[in-house]
């Protein structure tokens, strides 16, 4: 059995005339790093919405078709029991600070304050995950006094900390320098790793072609595709519904315009350097011949 | 002369935290400009010094010659817009239309007048079917296309876009690059904060790298990018096409995937 289970879902938001999602089936296993891309207004957040539970619970609207968790109705789920099961990170990070803290410090210990979290632990793996996003200077800061990327970190940190199965991510690095955009991607990869289930919304392609199982396309509220990265990436028919191709991908369509011929499509900067490599080591081998 | 002067400047937040100092920078009326750098470098800091919303702490902001210091900040707002970061700290007004005739009203122009300009706005950021909405009722991106519209009203003389790159989509990002080229027709300064390396590199001929608190480099994009200490120290990256060719010893200013198929070629046939 999969671990989360959509079928035949359409999804409209309470007065709304379109359907935020149309006809989605689509099937998620524990373990795996799906990321989540398309347009703006494809319905991307929605779909966190959908699986963190606030739809149906929090967005009333009409809800048709399947959505199971473990087996279970999401629509009969409790919500105290999915809280500490997955994690959201919303999209907006000027959103997510609590306004109830005085301090950095207390605001990334907030989630774990609710869920019952002894304080020793609660203070070790706030000073852990703030020195991991580089954040350790802030820790009695005002939240309030802090940069935009800055509060994107925390309330990232705030999400990470409750260390939750399962966690849904809707753009976290949006505010984020180049590094810390890299930073925040190497933590999820790590969590990854230790066995938690990842959905990711990113614009950021080149980042998710290096990490991501699987991708999801959302155009309209359609899922239009769902697969492997390298095939839904290397899918020049996307580019026309608004996606954005992995650079190395631009690269590879102007390389072969000009004629020379990979043996498959790069989505990362290491492939691409591997079969650039190939093609210059290849030509050497033709001249010493 | 119609530009903007910092003058050795420094900037003290009131909980006394120094969050820029001794900016030195001239940026003309002709120019586009593009600020990277860390975040918490200052750079919010330093473009809120360009149109009076911060006043310096120590030396002196010169709007065409006219020290910020002895105006009001919608004095300046005439000749600098500044399009916040977060859309949120900007909007207040209960339509996306109210939201961009705020200013024009402000300026007491005739009713036809600030219509006229608001379609104008509402058209070149491609919002107008969004005008009787509640700014709350659209989505983030949306609603800083809806902020830009009600800088781009009062057709200041400069604009400071905030991050108006983050969270865009392909679509977003090229109705962007078009404002720039409205910008620059209409001969508005530009000057744009972003974390978007491509971004940088195929539309801005001036970029400034800021880490903590300072203005670290100020060049064209290709000596940003070739510079590795600045990369490191303002943590920003090359461009992915500049990553490969950099690690390929193709070179370490290589911008864009027609750059590197020619280094990539040159490579080839030597
Ligand atoms: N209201 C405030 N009071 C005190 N310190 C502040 C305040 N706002 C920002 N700061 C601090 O000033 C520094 C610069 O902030 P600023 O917002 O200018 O950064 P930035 O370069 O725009 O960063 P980002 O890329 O994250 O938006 C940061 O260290 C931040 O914590
Ligand atoms: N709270 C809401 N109420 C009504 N409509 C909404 C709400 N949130 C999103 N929508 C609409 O649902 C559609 C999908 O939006 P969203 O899921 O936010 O897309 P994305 O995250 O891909 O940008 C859009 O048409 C949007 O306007
Ligand atoms: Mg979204
Ligand atoms: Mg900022």
């Amino acid at each position: 059995m999969a671990y989360i289970e959509l079928k035949d879902v359409d999804y409209v938001y309470p007065l709304a005339k379109e359907p935020a999602l149309k006809q989605v089936t689509a099937s998620f296993e524990r373990g795996k790093f799906y990321g989540v891309i398309g347009e703006n207004a494809g319905g991307k957040t929605t779909l966190c919405n959908l699986l963190r539970g606030l739809i149906p619970h929090f967005y009333k609207g009409k809800l048709k078709g399947d959505v199971l968790i473990d087996g279970e109705d999401i629509r009969t789920l409790n919500m105290d029991v999915l809280s500490t099961q997955m994690g959201y990170i919303f999209q907006n990070p000027f959103t997510q600070i609590s306004g109830v803290k005085n301090t950095v410090f207390e605001e990334i210990a907030l989630g774990m304050e609710n869920l019952g979290i002894p304080k020793e632990e609660m203070i070790e793996k706030v000073f852990s995950i703030a020195e991991l996003l580089n954040i350790e200077h802030l820790l009695q800061n005002n939240p309030n006094a802090l940069s935009g990327g800055q509060r994107q970190k925390v309330a990232f940190a705030s999400v990470i900390a409750m260390d939750t199965d399962t966690f849904v991510i809707d753009e976290p690095t949006s505010q984020l320098d180049p590094d810390g955009t890299a930073g925040i991607f190497e933590i999820i990869h790590k969590l990854k790793e230790q066995g938690k289930t990842i959905v990711l919304v990113e614009h950021k392609i080149d980042l998710l072609a290096e990490y991501a199982d699987e991708v999801l396309v959302l155009k309209k509220g359609e899922l239009l595709a769902k697969g492997r990265t390298s095939e839904v990436l290397s899918d020049f028919t996307l580019t026309g519904q608004g996606v954005m191709i992995p650079h190395t991908v631009s690269f590879y369509q102007e390389f072969s315009a000009r004629g020379h011929v990979f043996s498959k499509v790069p989505i990362t900067k290491s492939e691409c350097v591997s079969q650039l490599a190939g093609m210059i080591q290849g030509k050497k081998g033709e001249e010493s011949v | 002369m119609n530009r903007i002067i910092l003058d050795h400047v420094s900037f003290r937040y009131p909980n006394g935290f120094l969050a820029n100092e001794d900016l030195n920078l001239t940026i003309s009326q002709e120019e586009q400009v593009a600020i990277v750098g860390q975040n918490g470098a200052g750079k919010t800091t330093a473009v809120k010094l360009m149109n009076g919303l911060n006043k310096p702490t120590e030396g002196t902001v010169y709007i065409n010659d006219k020290d910020t210091k002895d105006y009001t900040t919608a004095q300046i707002a005439k000749y600098v817009g500044y399009v916040f970061q977060n859309p949120d700290d900007q909007i207040f007004n209960q339509t996306v239309y109210d939201e961009i005739a705020y200013m024009p009203k402000y300026y007491k122009y005739t009713e036809k007048e600030t219509k006229k300009r608001v379609d104008e706005a509402a058209d070149v950021m491609q919002i107008r079917e969004f005008l009787k909405c509640n700014p709350y009722e659209i989505p983030y991106t949306i609603r800083k296309l809806v902020t830009i519209a009600a800088i781009l009203v009062v057709r200041p003389e400069y604009i400071i876009l905030d991050e108006p790159t983050a969270g865009q989509d392909l679509r977003g990002i090229r109705l962007l690059e078009e404002l720039l080229g409205y910008l620059r027709g209409q001969k508005i300064g530009v000057v744009t904060i972003t974390h978007d390396m491509e971004f940088v590199a195929d539309n801005f001929k001036r970029v400034i790298a800021m880490a903590n608190k300072h203005i670290i480099a100020d060049g064209s994009a290709r000596e940003i990018f070739s510079r590795d200490e600045v990369i490191k120290e303002s943590k920003i990256k090359r461009t992915e096409m500049g990553m490969v060719a950099k690690e390929m010893g193709l070179g370490s200013d290589i911008l864009n995937p027609r750059e590197l198929a020619d280094a990539a070629e040159r490579r080839l046939r030597s």
